[in-house]
């Protein structure tokens, strides 16, 4: 589950991004990216691709890993033990994609110690979503739902890019996140059709998500040569706001068919442009959250920490002190 | 201060938020095995990725929870990465064919030419 990355531009000019690379390289590197062809580990890449690419699939990485978090917490409280079973199977993908989207980052060079170590001092950013908490079942429904929905349109986004490890590992998250879909449609299905007491905390639920779910592709793209460069290197593979249109036109009409509604009255379809009109979300709000003032920032952290410290004796004491380091291949 | 938590183990974890804890060491972590699946009997076994492990046994173990968790294999192998051997990309021109090795291409024998010059040639007599 991840939104769009958070792509930031340091204050970089786009003349100092490419100064010091070699223009032949340059060149025959964006003619493979234009021809459709993707880069692997070892070919040559500019410095700024590899930066970017290592920050988004870490961010990605991380997301998952705390993107379990929330939806964890209703393993043991889930109604019936079928839904159990199936929110374990869920978490359990969730963590599995970090595994393939961590080795996807380790291929361009930083280690897999760096990542954990960056995550745990805050220092790495991850999905701002998880930052909120999911006070009863209908939250869980409604991340597995929406969240994984527009994790979804990311993602195959971002699947059809450039760097081939990325879109391999995608190309596994996006098959399973299909069942995560179904299954949080099918709980929200299950209460908004069911008593006036369960259609209620449904509601509620999405009251609370909306503003988070509208956060969670990004504040509007600011035209810059920066992210004209990173789209043609297909490292960004659409605009936050096209992200946000193409969720908007999939799911709106699914929540309003199940006479749900959202809060925000300025929300509607433009039939003549095509394009979904709504209420700017707080972006001051969503930079708080991001910068480690959200709800769950401070938990979520403090949870990754202790599993990390609990299981550190594990590993340690599994460690193979021939090992020979090597990164992965592919 | 400690972490309140609408999660009712996180609350009795008693987590303080601030706490600290050491840096891991780079590569203070498993090797890196390749793993290989195959989807039927018949196939080819495919690499599908990698996980960090202890051991083979242990790589095997998260071969088979990372990548088969949808039963799709009836075969797996893991193999150390730093026992794999590869080529580099820039000079994936080993593997290009030469107009002199057309020899290998079946489209290269023209056997129809012959054999109809063969016919007219004797029909004739």
């Amino acid at each position: 589950m991840y939104g769009n990355a958070y792509i930031e531009n340091d204050g970089n000019k786009v003349n100092s991004i490419l100064a010091d690379e070699d223009p032949i390289k340059l060149a025959e590197f964006e003619a493979r990216i234009a021809a459709g062809d993707k880069i692997e580990p070892k070919d040559w890449m500019p410095k700024e691709y590899r930066k970017q690419l290592v920050r988004m699939i870490e961010q990605h990485a991380h997301s998952e890993i705390i993107g379990s978090l929330p939806e964890g917490t209703w393993i043991t409280r889930a109604p019936g033990f079928r839904r159990k079973l199936a929110l374990m199977a869920k978490v359990q993908d969730e963590v599995g994609h970090a595994q393939l989207l961590y080795s996807a980052a380790e291929t361009l060079g930083k280690s897999r110690e760096d990542m954990t170590n960056d995550l745990i001092n805050g220092k790495s950013k991850y999905s701002n979503v998880f930052n909120y908490p999911a006070p009863t079942w209908a939250d869980s429904a409604v991340i597995a739902w929406l969240i994984d929905a527009g994790a979804i349109v990311n993602q195959l986004a971002n699947s059809k890019g450039s760097y081939g490890p990325y879109c391999r590992a995608l190309d596994r998250i996006c098959a399973e996140e299909s069942f995560h879909l179904k299954y949080g449609h099918d709980n929200v299905v299950f209460l908004a059709t069911g008593t006036p007491v369960q259609r209620a905390m449904v509601q509620e639920a999405l009251n609370r998500w909306w503003e988070p779910i509208m956060h969670f592709f990004g504040p509007p793209d600011k035209a810059s040569q920066h992210s004209e460069i990173l789209m043609r290197w297909k490292v960004k593979m659409g605009s936050n706001d096209s992200m946000r249109q193409t969720f908007l036109n999939m799911y709106v009409p699914k929540i309003w068919d199940l006479g749900l509604t959202l809060p925000d009255t300025e929300l509607r379809k433009n039939e003549e442009t095509g394009q979904w009109e709504y209420t700017e979300p707080n972006w001051e709000t969503f930079k708080q959250v991001i910068n480690g003032n959200g709800p769950c920032n401070k938990e979520r952290l403090a949870v990754r920490r202790m599993a990390e410290e609990n299981g550190r004796w594990v590993r340690k004491a599994l460690m193979n002190k021939d090992a020979v380091y090597a990164t992965p291949l592919a | 201060m400690i972490v309140k938590s609408l999660d009712p183990r996180i609350e009795r974890a008693a987590l303080d938020d601030e706490s600290k804890i050491g840096e891991l060491n780079v590569h203070e972590h498993f090797e890196t095995y390749e793993v290989f699946q195959q989807v039927k009997r018949g196939t080819h076994h495919q690499h599908v990725g990698n996980v960090h492990a202890p051991n083979a046994e242990m790589a095997m173990l998260f071969a088979k929870e990372q990548y088969c968790r949808r039963g799709a294999a009836v075969n797996l192998w893991v193999v150390a990465t730093s026992n794999v051997f590869v080529t580099e990309y820039v000079d994936a021109d080993i593997f290009e064919t030469t107009e002199d090795k057309l020899y290998r291409d079946p489209n290269s024998y023209k056997v129809m030419d012959r054999i109809n010059a063969y016919k007219a040639r004797t029909s004739k007599v």
